[in-house]
């Protein structure tokens, strides 16, 4: 009968943490796989619209973004939206220098391929999105891409 | 027999978590789930200087879309829902009942396919500089989906595969083998060329 018998002080043994390491690195590679460096410090605001017909811009090193957008600090640089490139405001007539200083980047067999990725806040007016497009024609830099968030397409389900 | 008493040591493992943890929010910090998705397009080359304007196109071909600067379409002559647009662009597109005043076709000869009808058709695009670029994105979406769902249609029709599965199967292909694939694609693309044209930007007006 004492293989029953109670031991009133034995404690409760703890937790084994042993496999939280585990748990964690698990995450840990989770998130190193995934996690894409953020290219510039947006200083804009940035809601991008919804579009279904869209497709994977697929090598990253041949795009070049240009964002459009509210300045998020609208106390020093008004609501009117700005251009940014890399990390700094600019103007309409900065885009074409930009262009041709990251083409310069890049062996020239790829010239043809680099594409310019804009990041347009959806609330834009497109008066500023179209002289941006004009610049990008002059400058030969044909192929775009409008970045947009994808949308549920609800027929597919 | 000190030795065999000795209990064998292991290394502590518990500052392990402290370490994954750190690194851990390190990338939760810096991640970014960055969408590289975007609409795909080519801009015309630069207008030259002296160069001849462009042969005018009959007006049964063109189908017009304009949006305003309080985001409201103009198709065609008729104010339209954003929603209605793609059916009204794939019944120009394909123009079923060959209406005499939708587009023209013309007999082209396609590889795989054979001698198929294809549609003189084109969709100019106007828009203001008041439009918001939500509006403009929705209108160039839908004008995509209709020319993808024709292309899915005929696709289907041809090869029993959608033309979307076909254009994925494209990417992936070994560029030195024969691909199928890709003269599909081709082909479809020949039959529902898209042809999206954007008005110049007037100089003038506000």
């Amino acid at each position: 009968m004492s293989k029953f018998k109670k031991d009133g002080k034995k404690n409760t043994p703890a937790v084994s943490t042993a496999s939280l390491p585990d748990i964690v690195f698990m995450l840990l590679f989770f998130f190193m796989v995934t996690t894409v460096m953020r290219e510039v410090d947006l200083k804009i605001k940035l809601s991008q619209p919804e579009a279904t017909e869209i497709e994977k811009l697929e090598d990253r090193s041949l795009v070049d973004y240009v964002y459009i957008g509210e300045p998020t600090n609208t106390a020093l640089y008004g609501t009117l939206p700005k251009i940014q490139l890399d990390d700094a405001f600019a103007t309409v007539a900065d885009i074409q220098d930009y262009v041709i200083e990251k083409r310069a980047d890049r062996p020239e067999a790829v010239h043809g391929a680099i594409i310019v990725s804009l990041k347009v806040d959806e609330e834009t007016k497109m008066g500023i999105v179209t002289e941006v497009k004009q610049e990008l024609r002059d400058v030969q830099a044909l192929k775009i891409s409008y970045s947009t968030r994808e949308k549920v397409n609800k027929k597919k389900f | 027999m000190a030795r065999s008493k000795r209990e064998l040591t292991e290394i502590n493992a518990g500052s392990m978590a402290d370490i994954a943890f750190l690194l851990l929010v390190f990338f939760l910090v810096t991640t970014t789930m960055d969408s590289s998705w975007g609409l795909s397009r080519k801009l015309p080359p630069p207008l030259l200087e002296n160069q001849e304007p462009p042969p005018p196109i009959k007006d049964r071909n063109v189908f017009v879309v304009l949006a305003n600067s309080n985001d409201q379409l103009l198709v065609e002559g008729q104010l339209m829902e954003i929603a209605e647009l793609r059916e009204a662009a794939k019944e120009f597109i394909s123009n079923p009942q060959r209406k005499e005043n939708l587009p023209e076709f013309k007999d082209v000869e396609v590889d795989l396919l054979g001698n198929m009808k294809v549609s003189k058709q084109v969709i100019s695009l106007q828009n203001d500089n008041g439009t918001s670029y939500n509006l403009y994105i929705q209108v160039q979406n839908e004008l995509e989906a209709a020319y993808n769902e024709l292309r899915d249609q005929l696709a289907m029709e041809k090869f029993g595969t959608k033309y979307t599965i076909i254009e994925e199967m494209a990417k992936n292909e070994d560029p030195n083998v024969s691909e199928p694939a890709k003269a599909k694609v081709k082909a479809v693309r020949k039959v529902y060329p898209q042809r999206i044209s954007e008005a110049e930007p007037k100089e003038t007006g506000s």
